[in-house]
C-alpha cells in the first residue's frame, strides 16, 4: 500500500485502545457462544454526500470479514430501530436502548466522505450495554483503498476483543487443478483475490510461507522430477533444492530464512535444515524410513514430523538441540499433515480411519486427539491461521475437492471458494501486509 | 564432463523458461474465478512421451522385429503392483522383475526411468515419499538380477498421475504401481 493513513486522530483515540478488552470473547473457547453484533448501513459524512451503493457496499465488507472470523453473530439489520437513510454515528446521537433491546451486544457505526478520489471514513465500534465507544478511527486514502481501511479497522475490532491482529492481512496459498495441471494460486483470506502463482503445466505441489510473507518454497516437477523452488514474491529472485532423489515438502522455520525439508539424496528420505538459498545446514532426523512433513514449534526449538520408522505413518516431535524423538500419535494406522499451531499448544493433523481421512487437534500436553470433521468424505492437509482461530483444509464433502475453513474448534466449517477444478494442499500466510 | 555439458544445456532451457513462467504470473491471471473454459493444450513434449512407450508394429516389418518390438512393448506396458502403504514386491511383481531384467540383459543399450506411483488414500507428501520407494524397490531387484545400477533412473509421482481416476478398491489397486519407461 502506497498510500499512508491517517490512522487514529487524536480526537478519535479512546483509552481503551492500548490494552486490549478481554471480557468480550473469551479466548479459551471464543466460538461457543457469539457476540451479537450491529452493523447499520455506513452514512454520508456531515457536507458529503455519498453514493448509496458505495456505502452499502462499504458496510457490507465489513460486516462478511467481521462474521469470516466466526466470533460474532451479526444481526439482521431489517430489525434495526434506527431511520436506515440517517442512522446517528456518534455517542450522543445514539440510543443504546434501541440496539440492546434487539439484542445487539456491540454497533459499528460507519461514516464516509468521497472527495474526488480521496475517500475519508470514520468507523467507531461500540459497547452497546455499556454505551461506551471502544474502538474509533479515522481513514483517508484512495477510492482503491476501500476495502484495505475497512479491514485495517476490522484488524483494530479483533485486536480490541482478542488481543490478537486477526487475519486480514493474511493470504492463503494453495493447489489448482482447473487449467489441466496442478498449479499454486493465491487468495486473500476471505477467499477473495484469487491469483495464479506458478503457470508451468507441470505438477506443483505444497506451498510454503515464510515467516515475513516475502517468499513461497513449493515442490514442482519443473525439471521432471520433485524439485524445491524457493521464490520471493515481489522480485521473482529463486533458489533452488534440486538433489537427486525427492526434495518435498518444505516447511520455513519461523522468523529466520531457514527451511526444512525432505531430501533423499542419500538414498534415504531424511528432513534436513537449509538456508533460504537451498544449502543443507544440518541433517534432522536420523532412522532409517521415510521421514517428511515438518512443521515447526512456533519457538523453533522443536518440529513434529511424519515418519514411518514404527510401520505405518504417524506423527513425532524432535526436539533440535537435544535430539530426543518421541511418538504424538497412536490412534489408527495412518497419521500424516502436521501443522502445529501458532500458539505452540497444539498440532492439527489427518488421520486415515476406516477408508476416510479426517482432521484431528492433539493438545500437545494431554496428548488427547479431538476429532474436528465428521461424516464428509475426506478432509486433509489442515493449516492454521496465523492467530490460531481458524483452520483451512481441503474436503471432498461436495465432490471435487475444495477448500474449506472451520474454527479451531471444528465449528463454522464452509466452502472458502469456488474454482474450476479441484484445490487442494492449502496454507495460511503470516498475518502481515507486504503490499 | 559429459554430464556437466548436458544439465548446462538443460538448465539453459529451463532457467528462461521458469523467469517467464513466474513474471507471466502475476500479469496472466486477473480474475481467475471466472476461468475460461478452454483447456490450455497438452504440452507436446508429453504426446511425444508416450510415443516413446509402446509402438504398435508396422506393415513392412519382418516377422524378427516384430518379435523385437513386442518384447519392447511388454516392457513397457506391464506395470508390478503393491499392496497399500507397502513398496515391497510380492512373488507376481518379482516374477514380472525378472523378465524385465532379462529384457534389459538383451538389451545392453537401453537405459530406463523406474515411476513409482500411489493411490489416492492417504496424503500427497507422505505417498510422494512412498512412491519413491516403490520405484527404488523396483530398481534394487533389477539391480540385484545383475543389471547395472546405472542404467536405471527413479523418479516419484506419489498419487499425483493415477493411471486410473476412479475412486474405488479397483482404481486405486491399478494406481499402486511402478511404471517404466523408456526416456
Amino acid at each position: 500500500m502506497k498510500i499512508i493513513y491517517l490512522v487514529a486522530l487524536a480526537l478519535f483515540i479512546t483509552p481503551g485502545l492500548c490494552h486490549a478488552d478481554y471480557d468480550y470473547i473469551d479466548i479459551n473457547n471464543p466460538f461457543l457462544r457469539k457476540i451479537p453484533i450491529a452493523i447499520p448501513v455506513f452514512s454520508s459524512l456531515p457536507d458529503s454526500n455519498s453514493n448509496k451503493q458505495v456505502l452499502k457496499k462499504s458496510s457490507n465488507i465489513l460486516s462478511d470479514a467481521l462474521e469470516f472470523t466466526a466470533y460474532f453473530k451479526i444481526l439482521d439489520r431489517g430489525a434495526f430501530l434506527i431511520d436506515p437513510d440517517n442512522p446517528p454515528l456518534i455517542t450522543p446521537k445514539i440510543n443504546f436502548n434501541n440496539w440492546v433491546s434487539i439484542g445487539a451486544e456491540l454497533l459499528i457505526t460507519g461514516g464516509l466522505s468521497k472527495k474526488g478520489n480521496t475517500i475519508v471514513m470514520e468507523l467507531r465500534l461500540f459497547d452497546t450495554f455499556k454505551g461506551k465507544k471502544l474502538v474509533g478511527k479515522k481513514y483517508e486514502g484512495p477510492a482503491s483503498d476501500l476495502r484495505q481501511m475497512i479491514l485495517r479497522f476490522c484488524s483494530e475490532v479483533i485486536y480490541h476483543l482478542t488481543g490478537s491482529r486477526g487475519i486480514f492481512n493474511s493470504k492463503i496459498a494453495f493447489i489448482s487443478t482447473g487449467s489441466g495441471n496442478k498449479e499454486i494460486f493465491i487468495c486473500d483470506f476471505d477467499g477473495s483475490n484469487i491469483k495464479q502463482f506458478t503457470q508451468n503445466n507441470k505438477i506443483n505441489l505444497f506451498p510454503a510461507w515464510s515467516a515475513d510473507a516475502k517468499w513461497i518454497a513449493y515442490t514442482s516437477y519443473l525439471n521432471g522430477k520433485p524439485d524445491i523452488y524457493i521464490i520471493n514474491l515481489k522480485d521473482k529472485r529463486f533458489n533452488t533444492i534440486s538433489k537427486k532423489g525427492i526434495n518435498i515438502a518444505p516447511a520455513w522455520a519461523p522468523s529466520k530464512f531457514q527451511l526444512a525439508a525432505t531430501l533423499s539424496f542419500s538414498g534415504d528420505q531424511e528432513i534436513y535444515l537449509l538456508t533460504g538459498t537451498g544449502k543443507i545446514i544440518k541433517r534432522l532426523t536420523r532412522k532409517w524410513g521415510s521421514d517428511v512433513s515438518p512443521t515447526w514449534s512456533p519457538d523453533g526449538k522443536k518440529i513434529a514430523f511424519v515418519s514411518n520408522r514404527a510401520g505405518s505413518p504417524q506423527i513425532y516431535i524432535k526436539d533440535i538441540s537435544s535430539g530426543q524423538v518421541e511418538r504424538l500419535t497412536f490412534n489408527g494406522q495412518y497419521n500424516t499433515q502436521p501443522n502445529w499451531s501458532p500458539k505452540g499448544d497444539k498440532i492439527a493433523y489427518s488421520s486415515l480411519q476406516e477408508g476416510r481421512n479426517n482432521i484431528f487437534v492433539v493438545d500437545i500436553k494431554n496428548r488427547q486427539p479431538i476429532q474436528l470433521t465428521f461424516d464428509s468424505r475426506d478432509n486433509e492437509s489442515p493449516a492454521w491461521s496465523s492467530d490460531g482461530s481458524l483452520i483451512v483444509f481441503s474436503s471432498t464433502r461436495e465432490g471435487p475437492s475444495r477448500i474449506y475453513i472451520m474454527t479451531a474448534y471444528g465449528t463454522d466449517q464452509r466452502r472458502l471458494l469456488f474454482l474450476r477444478g479441484e484445490q487442494t494442499n492449502p496454507k495460511w500466510s503470516p498475518n502481515v501486509n507486504n503490499e | 564432463m559429459r554430464k556437466n555439458l548436458w544439465i548446462g544445456l538443460v538448465m539453459l532451457f529451463l532457467i528462461p523458461m521458469f523467469l517467464f513462467t513466474v513474471s507471466c504470473a502475476q500479469k496472466e491471471v486477473k480474475d481467475t474465478t471466472e476461468e475460461t473454459a478452454t483447456e490450455p493444450e497438452k504440452a507436446p513434449e508429453e504426446a511425444t512421451e508416450a510415443s516413446k512407450e509402446v509402438q504398435q508394429p508396422t506393415a513392412d516389418m519382418s516377422e524378427e522385429e516384430r518379435a523385437i518390438l513386442a518384447a519392447r512393448n511388454m516392457f513397457l506396458s506391464e506395470d508390478i503392483y503393491f499392496e497399500f502403504d507397502k513398496s515391497t514386491l510380492d512373488s507376481m511383481s518379482q516374477d514380472v522383475l525378472s523378465r524385465k531384467a532379462d529384457w534389459m540383459r538383451d538389451n545392453p543399450d537401453v537405459v530406463v526411468n523406474v515411476e513409482g506411483h500411489c493411490d489416492e488414500r492417504g496424503t500427497n507428501e507422505y505417498n510422494l515419499a512412498l512412491g519413491e520407494k516403490r520405484a527404488e524397490s523396483a530398481k534394487s531387484f533389477l539391480v540385484d538380477l545383475g543389471v547395472e545400477a546405472y542404467r536405471i533412473s527413479t523418479v516419484s509421482y506419489g498419487e499425483e498421475n493415477p493411471v486410473d481416476a476412479g475412486h474405488n478398491e479397483e482404481a486405486w489397486a491399478k494406481n499402486r504401481r511402478a511404471h517404466f519407461v523408456i526416456p
